[in-house]
């Protein structure tokens, strides 16, 4: 139980053995950002063989484990890992707890995830090569054709499962079992109610994963059938139950998106949110549709026209739910008296380029529209849309809004607005040009191309690495902001409310020990 | 104190730091890091790190072992308030819920490949077209005969990519042998770790030891069975995980089903020696034993889906 008021241990055992929900969100959260910068890079080597048509830089082989490797680390290693870092350190803030539910699982779930990366990147150097079957691994690209580093690729993702696993359950368990007195579920702040929702659909999806991948090792390894048609299996097979992971998995990192803009828009438009029991409630109708809708990914792999149909209107009914958020965020700003500072612009670009990716996703589930966009550049608009524009986004508007009350400095706004505008001209310049080479015909993982596409592309490039470079500002605001900067108020910014706004800035080592009482 | 959401407040335990997490992740990082050197060691040839997968697992056990040691330390120095013990509670009800959609991708497989994937093999269906590329195979479940057996019965005209052999089972398990057996088995264990709970929460530590006694022979009678089943299957039956589908779908489901009863068999033998030796647990205070009976159910109930869905349908 150690002294009587403890602040942290020091050195690098504070960090190896800690149990403070503060001190594991800072450890998710810059994790998650050397795996940005890292799945960043692999994204530079594929815009640079891109820049112009022709082989170039890197060989084919390279390429695709480019492609496969950015994937895989950005979904897992950046976007994941930083909601979970979001999630320790606010939820029990938000909720008035004292800490995690189950502090000493909270440390193991995290130093889980360095050493599943630290194998995965190492298959790089493996003979052989690193997986090279795309981020979504269709067998028999990632079986019977697979490097010999897929062993280790499918380990990994069983690591990477058991800490999501392990991190949901304790997130479920603190927002359950630890609200603070009063505070009852419809009364929780909105960041926490779409992660509570975020680890239901975490738990119930990431087994799912273990279960495919499972099959893919024992067809690799014991002789299995599960994707041969040979032995009676069938290769759809693994796209349909990759797919019942991966379209929840889609869903888990745009709800927390969901909830940090929620937050962010009220407070700098200085009116409650729009409709926040309909928030509730639309955040959970996507949750449940989300787990019937998975073959809109397979329009093309040859379903049955019964099936092709079902997932479509199931697809396009997602789009309600989706509608009666946009429109409460919007209704939220409406007559409200805005500022616009970083978080804030952060949150409006949300709204507008998350809407963006939302309709090219609605183009997606129309079945017959999908023959031609299937697996071309308009894909990978949309999903960089609704992922870059949309989760990335909201991560930095979280970051931004919460950097104050975690470093009790406030950051240097005029950098962090250069920040913003740098990378919104950089996503975009990368990101929509492929909207249009994927509508005429560019297919998405191939390191080469026709002519007619290299305008776009070389645009695309430039693009790419405006956005790579301008994250080096974020770093240097980050540190900034910890060394020095004005003095934050506990109440931070003027608009804001909650409980994570009544402790001190910086956020003491230990906050509500003594539960708050709650209105 | 005020009161919370569902009880009262008290001070909620936080432990200032713990070096098991940290150990933990080196007892599984090697366990991992070794089953993947070994498997691809077997495969290429190459690694060659094989000593690390027994190494690291052993290193894993001990820190488990001091974990589990910490929280029942912890709990019997009423460290733990009911707030705290609640947090236990949930975070088991969640992992069997885990657990739970693990079983549901091996049913979903196995109610895919039978419903739809084998009879398009067969030439069933709008996309029976897939028939042309085997021609000769029979959709039949249980499969006799695979899709590759078919085609080099039927003479092989096509071209073959040949990267696996799949030998369909000569004959599949009889249910109303060994199965029926180990329904019978499973069911009536699920029924005496009830009565044992149901005698700790009356107090009665002798029928306690007696009820737990039972379950456990019981379980441990089921996996022995389970094990001559599988020699039976491999050896006489010709039934392998190169049976094709039907041998993957059976020995994956039947055998992490058996997988996870040994888990709970171990967790039920860890609450007997609790009990008998140390003296653990008290008609109001007995959350480990509970844990470990659900996880018992839990199993029961997987293989009575096990039990219609793999043996009898």
């Amino acid at each position: 139980m150690g002294a009587d008021h403890h602040g942290p241990a020091k050195g690098l055992t504070r960090w190896l053995f800690t149990t403070n929900h503060k001190d594991i969100g800072s450890m998710y959260l810059w994790f998650s950002f050397a795996m940005f910068l890292m799945g960043g890079t692999f994204a530079l080597v594929i815009r640079s063989e891109l820049f112009q048509p022709g082989l170039q830089i890197v060989k084919p082989e390279f390429f695709n484990q480019m492609t496969t490797m950015h994937g895989l680390v950005m979904v897992f290693g950046a976007i994941m890992p930083a909601w979970v870092g979001l999630a320790n350190w606010m939820v029990p803030l938000m909720i008035g707890a004292p800490d995690m539910a189950l502090p000493r699982m909270n440390n193991w779930s995290f130093w889980i995830l360095p050493f599943a990366f630290t194998m995965l990147a190492s298959s790089l150097f493996m003979e052989g090569g690193a997986p090279n079957f795309g981020w979504t691994f269709y067998a028999p690209l990632s079986t019977t054709y697979a490097p010999p580093s897929v062993t280790y690729f499918i380990f990994g993702v069983h690591l990477m499962g058991m800490s999501s696993i392990m991190g949901s359950i304790n997130i479920i368990a603190t927002i359950m079992n630890l609200r603070a007195p009063g505070m009852t579920y419809m009364k929780m702040p909105m960041f926490v109610w779409t992660w509570f929702i975020t680890a239901f659909l975490l738990i119930a999806v990431m087994p799912v994963l273990a279960g495919v991948v499972t099959m893919m090792l024992f067809d690799i390894h014991f002789g299995t059938s599960f994707f041969s048609a040979a032995g009676g299996g069938d290769p759809v097979l693994f796209q349909h139950v990759f797919w019942f992971f991966g379209h929840p998995e889609v869903y888990i990192m745009i709800l927390p998106a969901f909830g940090v803009v929620s937050e962010v828009l009220p407070t700098f438009s200085r009116k409650p949110l729009f409709g926040y029991s309909s928030m509730v409630y639309a955040t959970a109708s996507i949750a449940f549709l989300s787990f019937i809708v998975w073959a809109h990914h397979m329009y093309t792999v040859g379903m049955p026209i019964a099936g092709e149909l079902f997932f479509m209107y199931a697809t396009m009914l997602i789009a309600v739910p989706t509608g009666v958020k946009v429109f409460n965020w919007v209704t939220t700003m409406f007559k409200g008296s805005m500022t616009f500072e970083t978080p804030m612009l952060f949150a409006i670009a949300f709204i507008i380029l998350f809407t963006i990716g939302g309709l090219s996703g609605l183009m997606l589930s129309l079945a017959p529209l999908d023959f031609q966009y299937h697996d071309t550049y308009f894909v990978v608009a949309h999903f960089h849309y609704v992922l870059v524009q949309g989760a990335l986004f909201a991560i930095y508007c979280g970051v931004y809004y919460w950097l104050p009350k975690w470093t009790g400095h406030m950051y240097d706004e005029t950098l962090a607005k250069t920040h913003f505008w740098m990378t919104f001209i950089g996503v975009n310049t990368a990101f929509f040009p492929m909207h249009f080479v994927g509508l005429a015909g560019m297919p998405r993982r191939i390191p080469d191309y026709a002519l007619q596409f290299a305008d776009y592309n070389m645009l695309s490039t430039i693009g790419a690495f405006i956005t790579g470079f301008s994250q080096l500002i974020f770093v240097v605001v980050v540190i900034k902001c910890i060394k020095s900067g004005k003095q934050a108020t506990d109440q931070v910014w003027d608009g804001a409310h909650g409980l994570e706004w009544t402790v001190a800035s910086p956020a003491p080592y230990h906050t509500f020990s003594v539960p708050p009482q709650v209105r | 104190m005020a009161h919370g959401p569902s009880g009262g407040h008290q001070a909620y335990y936080v432990p200032e730091s713990s070096k098991l997490p940290a150990f933990a992740t080196a007892g599984l990082g090697c366990t991992i890091l070794g089953a993947a050197n070994t498997l691809n060691h077997i495969k290429q040839g190459t690694g060659g790190m094989s000593w690390l997968l027994p190494l690291g697992f052993a290193f894993f056990i001990l820190v488990l072992w001091q974990w589990f040691s910490t929280t029942i330390r912890e709990n019997m120095a009423g460290m733990n308030s009911p707030q705290l013990k609640r947090s236990y509670v949930m975070g088991m009800q969640w992992f069997i819920f885990s657990e739970v959609m693990f079983f549901f991708a091996f049913f979903f497989a196995l109610a895919y490949v039978r419903l739809l994937a084998v009879p398009w093999l067969g030439g069933e269906g709008d996309k029976g077209l897939a028939n042309d590329l085997w021609t000769g195979f029979q959709a039949t479940w249980p499969m006799m005969q695979t899709p590759q057996e078919a085609v080099e019965a039927s003479g092989g005209a096509q071209l073959m990519a040949k990267n696996a052999t799949f030998i369909a089972a000569k004959k599949i398990v009889d249910w109303k042998t060994i199965p029926l057996l180990n329904t019978a088995l499973l069911v009536t264990s699920s029924v005496t770790v009830h009565f044992a709970h149901t005698a700790l929460k009356a107090g009665k530590r002798q029928a306690l030891t007696i009820w737990l006694l039972l379950t456990l022979a019981l379980g441990f009678t089921f996996v022995g069975f389970q094990a001559v089943e599988y020699h039976h299957a491999y050896t006489e039956l010709g039934l392998t995980l190169a049976s094709g589908i039907y041998g993957s779908t059976f020995f994956l489901l039947t055998g992490f089903h058996g997988f996870h009863v040994c888990l709970g068999a171990v967790m039920l033998t860890v609450m007997f020696l609790r009990a008998t030796t140390k003296g653990h647990f008290t008609p109001e205070d007995h959350f480990g034993f509970e844990a470990a009976s659900w996880y018992w159910h839990f199993v029961d109930v997987v293989w009575i889906c096990l039990f219609l869905f793999v043996y009898i349908l």
